[in-house]
């Protein structure tokens, strides 16, 4: 499969496309699902669910297109990307189709596959449209007027729960600050990508520290203010955090200076304490963090987080089996920000593990796609859509174990919610756009312009990084 | 830019490794704890996942669990529920667990170790088994007999076999069923206001959760301490008693309700019930060997267990001679459960020797094999064989031609006392009806049961009568379908 085409190429410029991986990765990917799926059917009701080829040869559908758009416009992308996607969100099916049983009037499992359905096609259309992610950097400053007004649009609707994330309209809502997260992502990267040696190199030196010049920093500074200020109006303050870290990985990749990441943390650690301390949103799930059990001790009953933490305990090493934990007396959420606990109470620390693992594979991937690109931008769009994967997983993750103050956010891929998995779907597809460019065969490439010495300060890196592994 | 990327690599390697760190933390180190966190419903969930054990009776189980298909699933039933609400108690999602339901609860609901198929299982799987079995040593006949000699009255009646200590019957009137209280939701809340409130107490479990001064019925234990302590050699010796008495350092008579009780022998004493008599010889008695004397028949134990709490039965341990007196003759501080009298005749019945008081034959795994067997064995040597023997020839006497003649079955050797016991202030409430006895087939070489019987409103006057009239009936009644039994 992998030798299809029959371009006559020098041998040694060739690397495999590995598009047969992909595949034998998916069909696995789909059939862990199926398997998951008739799990919970004879868990629940002896029996396997009825409509379990539907639901497997629908999933196996949705892989092969995506599969087949890969193999025909980005044949030399990362075969990870596609099956990881395809593995989580399959799962992610699994676990809302299995809390649906515990709330008979609110069914949410096939919504989620229409959204999932859309986001595949996202999926397509990104991957076959875009033929070169450099076209992206043209339109940077669409993209973030577009994302300011994307986050600015909720605060016109009525809060939902105590967040104002959503538009609704009809019986339809969705969340625009999702999409928001790549419109931003590629603004950061063509704006750094076209600034970073002023950013780098221009300023003022204050002890160890490079400050840049107001003239470079102020769009950005501006650009952050207003959507970190538009955020707590919004009162999500999980999406606040994604922001911000995204903000300061990319800059800090950019420019290389610990000078960014110093003032990063600081504006961080002084943000933080500002919303937390006089926020009452934000307040209360801070408090509900430092002690998780006081309402219990209060005679309130215990807290969505201390129901999250008692699902976790109760899975123990091994889980209790999919179906046959209890995790719906978190209540509220359980499907949305609280679906980890789940997977945490019926696959056990071993399942739980793998799907941490899962995430960071796919993140490991979109490094490694940034690492082999030469092109700034793609680097810096590459870096910025993994970081935003994995500083979602841990935003969310870490909120619903009691590692850090829970903030409303969506697993990605896992989670009820539509807007997100479409948005995820449209992140992978471009890892999968960028990735194919990294590992694609271009004698003789000249790169774009925008190429700067720094690069080349560390040459062995690079040759390392694309020839090993391969 | 390399660099930096490695760098951010790392940093995102580092969220993976607190990820993980933070989930062995949650779910293996911190995980025992959160388990057994009192708001956290799981165990509760699984606790009524499946159906409960049964307590049985004779053959028959007398409770069940029906499937509600609510989240705590199985619910209890009862059959006979007020008939056996002081055997079982009763076991609520909303209330928890009483009596047998709650001292057998690890069987029942099949956490118990002895059910798991390997030593130690249960304890390191946390795993349930499903709930074994509890099998009483009531006698169905016995039990009914009791609750319908009561017929909703007040009162209660426990009965024992003499020669084992297996209890046959606990009754407690008026009753309840608990299975009204075994869900959630308002019914259950409601049905245990309604109870709680009620005047009648029925959740009280009279038979071995309240004490009552157990009146004239404690001249036995008098008796048997002066037989015992030598003071009297020789029942049928007149004792040197004036009546009315005066209590020692006191100017208070203490009269007796029975004619000829004057110098009367200690025979005569118990077959007409004189407080005169009985109260002087408590005194020469002397409180020392009366304390051992009520210790021999289980007074003062906090710690009777059958396996349920039973109520401290007490003999005050620190008194003057006049409330010494007053004691002897079952009034003052003392104060019995049904229960503790229904020992007290067993132990007269059995030649002194006072076997352990139990209501759990055997226990059984879900499947019906026995996998605990309660042993009889003995709990106290109550008074020496001969003092026991002197004793019975006394109560066959009351039941022949004393006080208790209503007790009397033909062709049976039965042996009883009667007691009026008076409480309230100035002794203005209506006394409790008292008869202790116990009963022995001529054929058979031991004796085939032991009986309490108190009736709280006994309607009648204050003379012993009451207690022959009241609840002396009623002990015929248990014993005859006890003599069946054991036929």
């Amino acid at each position: 499969m992998t030798a299809s085409t029959a371009d006559a190429r020098p041998p040694e410029l060739r690397l495999p496309k590995r598009r047969g991986v992909e595949l034998s990765l998916l069909i696995g990917a789909v059939l862990i699902s199926v398997y998951g799926y008739a799990a919970v059917g004879l868990a629940r009701n002896n029996a396997v669910p009825p409509d379990v080829a539907g639901y497997g040869a629908g999933l196996g559908l949705l892989a092969l297109l995506a599969h087949l758009a890969v193999r025909l416009r980005a044949p030399y992308a990362d075969p990870l990307l596609l099956p990881i996607a395809v593995l989580l969100n399959g799962l992610g099916l699994v676990l809302i189709y299995r809390l649906d049983l515990e709330t008979p009037r609110d069914q949410a499992a096939t919504t989620q596959l229409v959204w999932s359905t859309l986001g595949v096609a996202f999926f397509i259309a990104v991957v076959v449209l875009l033929r070169d992610h450099r076209v992206l950097q043209r339109y940077a400053y669409l993209a973030v007027a577009t994302a300011l007004v994307l986050m600015t649009v909720p605060i016109f609707f009525p809060a939902v729960n105590g967040a104002k994330i959503w538009i609704r309209v009809g019986g339809f809502s969705f969340q625009p600050g999702e999409f928001a997260k790549i419109l931003l992502a590629v603004f950061f990267a063509a704006y750094l990508a076209a600034n970073r040696n002023a950013l780098a190199y221009t300023g003022r030196r204050i002890w160890r520290l490079q400050l840049p010049t107001g003239r470079v920093l102020g769009p950005i500074v501006a650009i952050w203010l207003l959507s970190v200020g538009v955020l707590v109006l919004e009162r999500d303050l999980g999406t606040s955090l994604l922001f911000f870290g995204l903000f300061v990985i990319m800059l800090y990749v950019a420019t290389g200076r610990t000078g960014w990441i110093a003032v990063g943390l600081l504006l961080a650690a002084a943000g933080a304490f500002v919303v937390g301390s006089f926020e009452p949103h934000v307040h209360s799930r801070v408090q509900d963090w430092l002690d998780p059990f006081a309402s219990i001790d209060a005679g309130r009953g215990p807290s969505q987080l201390a129901q999250s933490l008692f699902a976790f305990a109760a899975g123990g090493m091994l889980g209790t089996g999919l179906g046959l934990g209890h995790s719906i007396l978190i209540g509220f959420a359980a499907k949305s920000d609280f679906i980890l606990a789940t997977a945490g109470e019926e696959l056990g620390l071993t399942g739980l593990t793998a799907i941490f693992l899962l995430y960071a594979l796919l993140v490991a991937r979109g490094y490694r796609a940034g690492l082999a690109l030469r092109d700034p931008f793609g680097r810096l769009l590459s870096i910025g859509l993994a970081s935003i994967l994995a500083l979602q997983v841990f935003v969310i993750a870490g909120g619903v174990m009691g590692l850090i103050p829970l903030t409303g956010m969506a697993m990605p891929f896992l989670a009820q919610g539509g807007s997100s998995v479409v948005t995820n779907w449209i992140i992978v597809a471009l890892l999968i756009r960028v990735s194919a460019e990294a590992r694609a065969p271009h004698p003789g490439r000249t790169e774009a312009g925008a190429i700067a010495p720094i690069v080349e300060e560390d040459p062995p890196d690079v040759g390392h990084h694309q020839g090993a592994g391969r | 830019m390399i660099r930096y990327i490695r760098r951010a690599a790392a940093f995102c390697l580092l969220l993976l490794v607190a990820l993980l760190v933070n989930a062995a933390r949650v779910q293996l180190f911190e995980a025992d704890a959160l388990d057994d966190n009192p708001a956290n419903r799981r165990t509760t969930i699984e606790r009524y996942d499946q159906p409960r054990g049964d307590i049985v009776v004779g053959d028959e189980p007398v409770t069940g669990s029906k499937d509600t298909g609510e989240q705590l699933a199985h619910e209890r039933t009862y059959r006979h529920g007020p008939l056996y609400a002081p055997v079982t108690g009763y076991a609520s999602q909303t209330y928890g667990t009483t009596l047998l339901e709650n001292a057998e609860d690890d069987v029942l609901s099949g956490t118990a170790s002895v059910l798991a198929p390997l030593p130690l299982w249960g304890d390191l799987t946390r795993s349930r088994q499903p709930g074994g079995d509890v099998v009483t040593t009531v006698d169905a006949a016995v039990q009914r007999a009791g609750y319908e000699g009561l017929a909703g009255r007040r009162g209660a009646v426990a009965a024992l076999d003499p020669g084992t200590g297996a209890i046959l019957a606990l009754v407690s009137s008026p009753s309840y069923d608990p299975e009204r209280l075994s869900g959630t939701g308002s019914s259950v809340t409601d049905a245990w206001a309604e109870l709680n409130r009620s005047a009648s107490r029925p959740m009280l479990n009279r038979a071995i959760r309240q004490t009552y001064p157990p009146g004239s019925a404690f001249k036995i234990v008098t008796a048997a301490a002066a037989l015992d302590a030598g003071v009297v050699e020789d029942p049928d010796e007149e004792t040197d008693t004036p009546s009315p008495y005066v209590l020692p350092g006191t100017t208070t008579t203490l009269p007796d309700e029975a004619r000829g009780c004057e110098n009367a022998s200690l025979a005569e004493a118990i077959r007409v019930s004189c407080n005169t008599v009985m109260a002087r010889l408590g005194v020469e008695v002397g409180l020392e060997d009366m304390l051992e004397a009520v210790g021999g028949f289980g007074f003062n134990d906090d710690d009777l267990r059958i396996p349920s709490r039973v109520a401290r039965s007490n003999f005050d341990t620190d008194m003057s001679d006049d409330q010494l007196a007053q004691s002897a003759i079952g009034q003052f501080d003392t104060t019995a459960t049904p229960l503790q009298m229904a020992m007290v005749a067993a132990a007269v019945a059995n030649d002194g020797e006072l076997r352990r008081p139990h209501l759990v034959d055997r226990v059984t795994d879900h499947d019906g094999r026995t996998v605990r067997r309660e042993g009889s064995d003995t709990y106290r040597r109550a008074t020496k064989r001969e003092t026991a023997r002197q004793l019975q020839r006394m109560m066959v006497d009351v039941v022949e031609n004393g006080t208790g003649t209503n007790a009397a079955i033909d062709g049976v050797r039965v042996g009883g006392k009667t007691g009026t016991a008076q409480h309230g202030v100035d002794n203005t409430g209506t006394p409790y009806a008292w008869f202790i006895s116990w009963a022995r087939d001529p054929d058979s070489g031991r004796p085939a049961v032991a009986v309490a019987v108190v009736v709280e409103d006994a309607s009648a006057n204050r003379a012993d009568v009451s207690g022959g009239g009241n609840a002396a009936p009623i002990a015929r009644a248990v014993m005859e379908a006890a003599l069946t039994r054991s036929r």
